[in-house]
């Protein structure tokens, strides 16, 4: 399986939090031959069984990364201008001169724009245009857009992936499609290596619009741990080095009280034995992943997070090393296949010995 | 249509080779005579049939408005400056095609999540931004593109169904328009068709053309801004999209000769052309200069309304297109030495 290739079909794969679809199709297609058993979450994320070979009861790892991208809705027609609204935490600073797809009656192409600078005062040059001045244009006579479209309709943002040097790539939904892939490449992996352990992959929904797909799904699927995978912030011009992380240099493991302090070492020990590099990521309280939902599960999960750096997050040119995709592979699967049957009782907590 | 190709080509003031290529292609078998110039205007001549002594000057820029590289920054990145009119509020999140290998670089900002809530308000200014082609260090940056590369957007064109969507149709849409011009009949009078270089950086190339051609007369062939998007107060549109060519009676550039004026609009209302008035005191174009050379030039700009001119989605309707061809077209067939009487 090749990363780049796996990363420009999900990112520029269509899926806007609450209407996974497209992206849920082809994650579908892309864990069929992997695993065992697939089935669809009540709110729309991707649950999937690939058994391990150890004795029945089997415990359960859950792997979850989200699936779906921010985007933006049709809240009014004007003029056969179309008036829009966020969905999940769109950067309203890099909607102009997006090229989009207006999920109406019909998939129509469209442009997101404003009133041309040269008709503008001075200072409204520097200032962010506010969401009521910028409209969707679908090129079509005003009849043909009221027929077409209805409040309410999704608008996806289309941007292809494009690839940088260094295996770099740049896309619209690498968070946390990005994750997806990584999580791809751990189910082909160990598809070859023997694992005790159930593995239960998840793509989940709904994560940009506050943590749902991971909430319902991580209740449903029970697991025993769970490794949550989102992007993280890297270095990037402008940004305080502290808090963000090198391109390239690997993926992280995240510390706090979001996650499990003996899990946090067991996979820095599986890191440094296969030589993935990686970086600790220290998050203080609220990790604002799906690591922070599933923690809280039913009577609590130990729970896991490793993160990918990604430069200009939430915004239609997420760039990321595909080399860092690849690694956090490796090392989720690496992970699972030295999980022994014991290792619940070697993390439990330990009190009057 | 060649308004794809042309729209899809590489061509920031001063670096208009591709699109010089491609024009000469598209025209060489419908004229007379090529050549270009010092300052890379291509210069063509479709002869007359003789019956008019006249010298006719159409003039359509080939270039567009883009990025060049300054610098490089000891992470790799890109640091640009603009060439022409650039949009300070549409470049974060862009793709760019960086140089003549069309490398892709993408301008990205700070994250939504760490900003302060002022720090949205602001556009960011051109030289706080960065274009990172994945290069891993200040030296592989250098190679990758050295001091002076070019960028433009790197959007393709694309229809929506009546109209198109693209870059560039300021002023490729012009020069499209002068494509289907020389494709037709001769005219009466020698046309001198120019396709010029560098309108964007100060209508460098128009004014040395309109020197060489020393015309009667001149047409500057434009894709104009149309501000049809609603708004709060009522305010003119420029120009509307659908209501056919613009004809421009005075920008900040020159005020139209009356009497091509009147041309273009007796022409219009004979025939049943749609036709517009581009709002006078805004935009300027090639005729800016090409009215004042040597001793002055009689000249009128036509225009296909284009809304988002500057930006990487341009859009324009195909009948605007099309009604601007015929509008020309029917015009100069009508020109004769007595309209300038």
């Amino acid at each position: 399986m090749e990363a780049i290739a796996l990363l420009k079909q999900l990112s520029e794969a269509e899926g806007i939090a609450g209407f996974e679809g497209p992206v849920r199709d082809l994650v579908r297609q892309m864990w069929e031959p992997l695993v065992d058993e697939m089935y669809e979450g009540n709110l729309g994320s991707l649950i999937a069984l690939k058994k391990g070979s150890g004795p029945e009861p089997r415990p359960k790892l859950m792997l979850a990364a989200h699936m779906d991208e921010v985007g933006l809705m049709v809240t009014d027609i004007e003029e056969g201008f179309l008036r829009i609204a966020r969905v999940g935490g769109t950067d309203r600073r890099v909607l102009l001169g997006l090229e989009v797809t207006v999920h109406g009656r019909r998939d129509l192409p469209g442009v997101v724009a404003t009133r041309p600078p040269h008709v503008l005062p001075k200072e409204e040059r520097k200032k962010t245009v506010p969401l009521d001045k910028i409209f969707v244009d679908v090129g079509l006579p005003e009849e043909e857009v009221e027929a077409l479209v209805s409040i309410g309709d999704l608008i996806s943002i289309r941007r292809e992936l494009s690839e940088l040097k260094n295996r770099r790539v740049a896309g619209k939904a690498l968070d946390d499609r990005a994750c997806v892939a990584a999580i791809t490449l751990a189910l082909d992996r160990l598809s070859r290596i023997e694992h005790v352990w159930d593995v239960v992959a998840v793509a989940t929904a709904q994560e940009e619009t506050g943590l749902k797909g991971a909430l319902t799904s991580a209740y449903g699927v029970a697991p025993d741990l769970a490794i949550a995978l989102d992007v993280t912030f890297a270095e990037q011009p402008g940004v305080n080095k502290t808090g963000t992380l090198p391109l390239g240099e690997g993926p992280s493991i995240a510390l706090g009280p979001n996650f499990h302090p003996k899990l946090v070492e067991r996979m820095k020990d599986v890191a440094e034995d296969r030589e993935i590099p990686y970086h600790l990521d220290p998050i203080p309280g609220r990790s604002g992943t799906d690591a922070w939902a599933i923690q809280v599960t039913r009577e609590g999960v130990p729970t896991l997070l490793v993160s990918v750096p990604v430069r200009y997050m939430h915004q239609p040119v997420e760039t990321l090393a595909a080399e860092d995709v690849e690694r956090a592979g490796r090392l989720l699967a690496a992970f699972v296949a030295d999980s022994e049957v014991g290792l619940l009782d070697e993390i439990a907590w330990k009190v009057g010995e | 249509m060649i308004l794809r190709e042309l729209s899809e080509a590489y061509g920031v003031s001063g670096n208009e080779d591709d699109v010089r290529s491609i024009l000469h292609d598209a025209v060489r078998e419908h004229v007379d005579e090529v050549r270009v110039d010092a300052l890379g205007n291509l210069l063509t001549v479709k002869r007359g049939t003789g019956e008019d002594p006249m010298r006719v000057m159409l003039a359509a820029h080939m270039d567009e408005i883009g990025l060049m590289v300054v610098g490089h920054d000891d992470k790799g990145m890109l640091k640009v400056r603009a060439v022409g009119g650039i949009d300070d509020r549409l470049l974060p999140g862009l793709v760019l095609s960086v140089g003549p290998d069309r490398v892709p670089g993408v301008v990205g900002i700070k994250p939504i999540h760490l900003v302060e809530s002022d720090e949205m308000k602001k556009v960011s200014k051109l030289d706080e931004l960065a274009v990172d082609v994945g290069a891993k260090s200040q030296d592989e940056a250098k190679e990758i593109a050295p001091l002076g590369t070019y960028a433009t957007f790197a959007t393709q064109y694309r229809e929506l169904g009546g109209t198109v969507t693209g870059k560039a149709f300021d002023d490729r849409a012009g020069c499209a328009v002068l494509v289907e011009l020389l494709r037709g009949d001769r005219f009466a009078f020698d046309l001198h068709a120019v396709f010029t270089v560098q309108e964007e950086v100060g209508l460098r190339g128009a004014r040395v053309a309109a020197f060489a051609v020393d015309p009667d007369c001149a047409f500057a062939l434009e894709g104009t801004i149309a501000d049809d998007i609603p708004k709060e107060k009522e305010g003119s549109p420029t120009t509307r999209l659908g209501g056919g060519p613009a004809i421009t009676v005075m920008d900040r550039s020159f005020i139209a000769d009356r009497r091509l004026v009147r041309l273009l609009t007796s022409t219009a209302e004979d025939l049943d052309i749609p036709h517009q008035f581009k709002q006078p005191g805004v935009g300027g174009t090639d005729a800016g200069v090409i009215h004042l050379a040597r001793e002055g030039v009689p000249s009128a700009t036509v225009a296909v309304p284009s809304r988002y001119i500057h930006s990487p989605v341009a859009l324009l309707s195909l009948e605007d297109f099309n009604n601007t061809v015929r509008l020309m077209r029917e015009s100069l067939s009508r020109l004769t030495r007595e309209t300038l009487e």
